[in-house]
């Protein structure tokens, strides 16, 4: 390691958290209905969907409206893979998509998930793109951080039937959040040299007169929500390692910045609307303190470098660069793949699959906690809300009074529901991986043997499962048990257990709001923060040990030993 | 009862008994009810099937049976603890049940006529019935008095043996089933049918035989079994890994893993940590009908209580001479000793003692003395000897009696006494106005330190008394209570309440009489007196059966203590699995992978012994905590912050750090006796 790639990391999070706070009061606002600069543009649409603003929805209610919202989006985005063969802007006449492709695309598009299984400069058209992966991302991107807001309602008074409206949520985080934001982001990357055109393909000659193929399009607008909306999803396949999307270590940053910036505003958020910022803080200390450790843990094995390159005498001076570009550097790549896996944006700038077998356990084991650090927009923070709800009850019992958050007594109902979630996750990525490891199809997908070999299944069910969308590598995903299992998995670990929590949400907003005394269990606070970590680490971390002992960890014994695969 | 108090924890009755439990409560279909020992009971059938197998298969058997064995005993360890928490209960119950011999009511068959009665066999008796109880008759249920006064010996219910009166009509017409009566006799309206009397009631409770999971406990339930099932997806994929890299994991050693990293501890000993909470209200003399109630008073955040007896003593007392200018203090103490020889009030002693006290004055009762009684038309007492008359009473009585004019001096002193919340008496000698007595409410010594306790774990306490505003604010500032309810009406307490409910906050509250029932039964938790009446008994969630209004204080740090307990465990319990890991899964792994090795940090022998040892430490650890279940953690009154960062250290980081040097240890002494290494 390097004081310059340490200095690198701690800038990131300067920026990062810096950023968060104006921004997560920006959010409360609009969250609030206070923020009006596009009303017109605003109300047009509520008119034009006939939508009462006025309406508050019960967590029923909105549950219904998101998923009605997300089954429509799906069949409409299946329908345009698989005919966009016939569908406009297709100038390289892509064919459609194969049934069990459509299905795997549409529903890691509809997740916020952006798993690819799918080649993007071959299987894909620019109008596909466009008008059906951008829109999700967009929409799904929204609707995660609506079910945040919903969620953070229920905390804000006592005894409320109702926890908002998801139409007029959707709509706002969309028109005064993402959209906005997005258009500024694009502009930005388009200034440091990203794409952004309807053009076609450019051929061009090369110097030693072959002729090659050049696939653009309007990469810096989707570049802009892939990160921002924590989706993942690269106009090309080499994701933000291709110089289009990700241009240079200035860029490399700025997307950095992005996909993290949202969720770590959240929880400020949320201070905001309880209204004891103190609240907020924690979550996002607790978050930004697993994100860092992650982090620098893998800058750390990254620089170790390879002991066998070492040994052969070949090895960089300064680390392993097996899989990183060269205008980005060791920390900047270990910064963003750690970020883009913390955050659930799946996106890449480097190959993890070429990591070391530490520096890739632990982009793997954040994916496994549940996306909490800070992870996917609005889904990391109702997530790390449930994390929160269950170090209040082990541990608030020690205070000797029955738990409570934030003046909501927690019980049986709310830890059935949290524990629902827990299990969907965990059942998901360890029964997904398990399976698939004893079946011939499975094996086939894999390229590498032995440890290696698991720990790309399992980074792709975990992936999967928890709506990250990042890959290995190293892994042929478009079969049919993976199309439809990790399809499965990513429709499962979004909505099987969003759906519970918005029941959460529903059941404590209920509750009466008890007042604070000396007697009430600190929320805040060194003492919080480090149970919040621990229990974060115990109750979603400790049941993927033993399969993760027999990956990464047995790869790394091995690889020090001088066995590779 | 009382003989209760001193049942040991490990009394070899209890333990016989208990160990014989233990093994009935193996049954499946009753274990089911605790979802992390039923998984253990069939895991451990499991293995012994394997072994069994093993052993008629002739291949070696040692490891499965040895395995199994122990994961019988962590099962039997956890049936034994809540065996053990219940066989305390039992004992308490056996001395209660002496009590509730069969006797025969006098039942009346005209309640005005007391000489024509029935002998009936208590268990007949309907609610309804009217009885005769005479003296040495036990009563023969519970049951309102309609006539008659009795001094009635309770010590069955409560342990103490002097006798009360209960008499009809007022506060004191409550009688309980199985007391007796030792003088005079009582006309008793029965109020509860038999098998369901309150002696019956507690029986069942502390007994567990009522027992019903209480909400905290449901849910602790939920997440210990949806961790059980989360552990349990992992160890059953672990297979599919396994067999991918190339390793068969045996039964016994997938059994080994789950059960370690299940919360077994906290799974065997969370109902007798719910059976030792009652326990302990129980040894206190207080029964809760329902263990909601235990739970409900760890959270009250504000505790109503009466003034007189909770906060003060029951009666004023004399703290200070007021002379008149020309008297001095000694003749006007003098006088008033005199003023009180034949005052056998608490005040009257009262004055005698400061008089004593202050000025070694002690007055002989001279042999002419008449002595004047207090009486509600003079409102003032005294004696006469002599020529001497002595005379004190209240201000305006004794002013009036000696139709002389108070000096301003007198008047000044008057008024500073009512304003600290005192009550002025006025003394009177030979007709010539001498001074002012104080008898002052005196607050209880150490009470103010107490309720500022209550304060540091974010309790408010709210007195409630029937004086004026002045005197109640008065006493309030002395004693150091948040808030006060001068001259207040059961309507009053029961608005408060609601009140306080209203905002959220659980409310605790005790009371006697019947016009205290609707405040009881408003209250979250509602503590009636034993010397109270049926309503009130009826209408709250608990019982004091010493009647000591001060308990309440206590009960609330029982309740707290019960969650604590119950959280310091769970804690404790899945801090543990981090270690356990170190232990079984390079043991497990390193057939495959030898490099693995290397995460055998605690360097345990051979991979049969490390397994083996993390599951010996997982059984002995119930064992060795039971004490602490059947005790409780101890309760601190530092607040909340203070107490989560202590808590968390001992049983957070307690439970990370101390199975590596238990699992060690084990390991080393399995190695002594060159057991699997």
């Amino acid at each position: 390691m390097t004081m310059q790639g340490l200095l690198y990391i701690a800038l990131l999070f300067v920026l990062v958290l810096g950023a968060a706070f104006p921004l997560g009061r920006y959010m409360a606002a609009i969250f609030e209905g206070r923020v009006t600069w596009l009303r017109p543009v605003e109300t047009g649409f509520y008119r034009l969907a006939g939508v009462d603003e006025k309406r508050q929805m019960p967590w029923q209610g909105y549950a219904i409206a998101l998923l009605l919202l997300s089954v429509i989006h799906f069949g409409l985005l299946y329908a345009i893979l698989r005919l966009q063969y016939y569908l406009p802007w297709n100038p390289l006449h892509i064919v459609g998509m194969s049934p069990r492709l459509a299905f795997n695309t549409a529903a890691s598009f509809a997740t916020n998930t952006n798993w690819q299984a799918y080649v993007p400069e071959g299987q894909i058209s620019n109008g596909a793109q466009v008008f059906g992966l951008v829109v999700h991302m967009f929409v799904s991107a929204a609707a995660g951080i609506a079910a945040a807001a919903a969620v953070m309602r229920a905390f804000t008074a006592g005894s409320l039937k109702t926890i908002g409206n998801f139409y007029v949520d959707l709509t706002r985080i969309s028109l005064y959040l993402l959209i906005p934001a997005s258009l500024i982001a694009a502009t930005l990357l388009v200034i440091a040299g990203a794409p952004q055109t309807f053009a076609e393909a450019v051929n061009v000659h090369t110097l030693n007169a072959g002729a090659q193929t050049i696939a653009i399009g309007p990469v810096a607008f989707q570049e802009a929500i892939k990160e921002l909306g924590t989706n993942g999803g690269g106009f090309f396949n080499a994701n933000s390692a291709h110089p289009f999307e990700n241009p240079n270590a200035w860029t490399n940053l700025f997307e950095n910045f992005l996909l993290l910036v949202i969720g770590f505003a959240l929880p400020i958020t949320f201070g905001h609307m309880v209204k004891d910022k103190a609240q907020g803080r924690a979550l996002m200390a607790a978050m930004a303190i697993i994100l860092a450790l992650g982090c620098v843990g893998t800058y750390a094995a990254e620089a170790a470098g390879n002991p066998m390159h070492i040994a052969a005498g070949v090895a960089a001076h300064d680390g392993n660069w097996e899989g990183k570009e060269m205008r980005f550097g060791i920390a900047s790549s270990a910064a963003f793949n750690v970020s883009a896996t913390g955050t659930s944006t799946g996106a890449v700038d480097s190959f993890t699959d070429s990591y070391t077998p530490l520096g890739g356990a632990i982009p793997m084991f954040l994916m496994q906690l549940g996306e909490v650090t800070p992870g996917g927009v609005g889904s990391g923070f109702y997530t790390i809300i449930v994390f929160a709800l269950l170090s209040v009850f082990v541990a608030g019992l020690m205070v000797g009074r029955t738990p409570e958050y934030l003046g909501k007594k927690v019980q049986a109902k709310e830890i059935k529901l949290a524990m629902l979630g827990v299990l969907i996750l965990t059942l998901f990525i360890l029964a997904g991986a398990g399976f698939s490891l004893v079946t011939a199809s499975g094996t086939g997908s894999l390229e590498n043997a032995g440890p290696h070999g698991l720990s790309e299944m399992l980074y792709a069910w975990s992936s999967a499962t928890e709506n990250n969308g990042s890959a290995f590598a190293g892994l042929s995903a478009d079969t049919p048990l993976l199309d439809y299992g990790l399809g499965a998995a990513m429709l499962f670990g979004r909505f099987a257990f969003m759906i519970p929590i918005l029941a959460i949400a529903g059941s404590l907003a209920a509750k009466p709001k008890l007042p604070a005394s000396a007697g009430t269990f600190p929320t805040t606070g060194p003492l919080f923060i480090g149970l919040l970590i621990g229990v974060i680490i115990i109750l979603g971390g400790l049941q993927f040990m033993p399969a993760d002992t027999l990956g990464p960890v047995a790869e790394h014994f091995l690889l020090h030993s001088g066995k590779t695969f | 009862m009382a003989s209760a108090d001193t049942i040991s924890l490990f009394d070899a009755r209890i333990f016989r008994r208990a160990a014989l439990d233990a093994v009935t409560k193996l049954n499946p279909v009753t274990l089911a009810r605790n979802p992390v020992i039923f998984v253990t009971e069939v895991v451990a059938a499991l293995v012994t099937a394997t072994g069994i197998e093993a052993i008629i298969t002739r291949h070696p058997a040692g490891f499965p049976i040895t395995i199994a064995a122990w994961l019988w005993l962590t099962v039997i360890f956890a049936t034994f603890a809540e065996a053990v928490a219940e066989g305390r209960g039992r004992a308490r119950a056996e001395s209660l049940r002496r009590a509730r011999s069969d006797t025969m009511a006098k039942l009346l068959l005209d309640p005005r006529d007391k000489v024509l009665f029935k002998p009936t066999p208590a268990s007949d008796l309907r609610r309804g019935d009217i009885v005769l109880v005479e003296t040495g008759d036990l009563l023969p249920s519970d049951g309102e008095i309609i006539e008659g006064i009795a001094s009635v010996n309770e010590s069955a219910v409560t342990g103490e043996s002097a006798p009360v009166v209960r008499e009809a009509g007022g506060d004191r017409s409550a009688v309980t089933g199985g007391t007796q009566v030792v003088s005079d006799w009582l006309v008793v309206r029965i109020t509860a049918d038999a098998g369901s009397t309150f002696l019956d009631r507690m029986i069942a409770l502390v007994e567990g035989a009522e027992r019903r999971k209480t909400p905290n406990e449901i849910a602790l339930n939920i997440l210990l079994a949806g961790l059980t099932i989360v552990f349990l997806i992992a160890v059953v994929t672990l297979v599919g890994f396994g067999q991918y890299s190339g390793t068969k994991f045996s039964i016994p050693v997938l059994a080994a893993l789950l059960v370690c990293l299940i919360p077994t501890t906290i799974g065997g000993l969370l109902s007798a940590i719910g059976i030792a909470g009652m326990d302990r209200l129980v040894r206190f003399n207080v029964v809760a009908t329902s263990g909601r109630a235990v739970e409900a008073a760890g959270d009250v955040d504000a505790l109503l209580l009466d003034k007189t007896g909770t906060i003060t003593f029951g009666n004023r007392m004399a703290s200070g001479f007021y002379p008149v200018p020309g008297v001095n203090e000694r003749d006007l103490a003098e006088a008033c000793a005199y003023a009180s020889l034949g005052d056998e009030t608490p005040e009257g002693r009262s004055i005698l003692a400061l008089a004593r006290d202050r000025f070694q004055l002690t007055p002989e009762r001279p042999a002419d003395a008449t002595i004047i009684p207090f009486s509600a038309n003079t409102r003032m007492s005294g004696v006469d000897f002599g020529a001497k008359s002595f005379r004190k009473g209240a201000v305006d009585s004794v002013l009036a009696s000696l139709s002389t004019k108070a000096d301003y001096d007198f008047t000044e002193s008057v008024a500073r006494i009512a304003r600290a919340g005192s009550t002025p008496l006025a003394v009177a000698a030979n007709g010539r106005l001498l001074g002012a007595i104080e008898l002052k409410d005196i607050v209880k010594p150490g009470i103010k330190e107490r309720f500022a306790a209550l304060r540091a774990m974010g309790i408010r306490t709210v007195m409630v008394t029937g004086d004026n505003r002045i005197t109640a604010a008065a006493i309030a500032a002395e004693a150091g209570v948040d808030d006060y309810i001068a001259q207040a009406t059961p309507q009053d307490k029961l608005d408060y309440i609601r009140k306080m409910q209203a905002e959220g906050r659980l409310v605790a509250m005790c009371g006697d009489g019947t016009n205290d029932a609707p405040a009881l039964a408003q209250a979250d938790v509602g503590v009636a007196m034993q010397t109270g009446t049926q309503a009130a008994r009826e209408a709250g969630n608990m019982v004091d059966l010493d009647s000591d209004p001060t308990k309440l204080i206590e009960i609330v740090e029982i309740g707290k203590q019960l969650l604590i307990t119950r959280g310091a465990l769970t804690t404790f319990s899945i801090a543990n699995d981090i270690s356990k890991y170190f232990a079984i899964l390079p043991a497990i792994f390193v057939a495959t992978y030898p490099q693995l090795a290397a995460l055998n940090i605690m360097h345990l022998r051979t991979p049969e012994s490390a397994i083996l040892s993390a599951v010996i430490f997982n059984a002995l650890i119930i064992v060795a905590l039971v004490p602490l279940a059947l005790r409780g953690v101890k309760f601190r009154a530092i607040g909340a912050a203070a107490l989560l960062k202590r808590n968390l250290l001992i049983y957070g980081l307690g439970g990370i750090i101390a199975p590596f040097a238990g699992i060690k240890l084990i390991d080393m002494g399995l190695s002594l006796f060159h057991i699997f290494s």
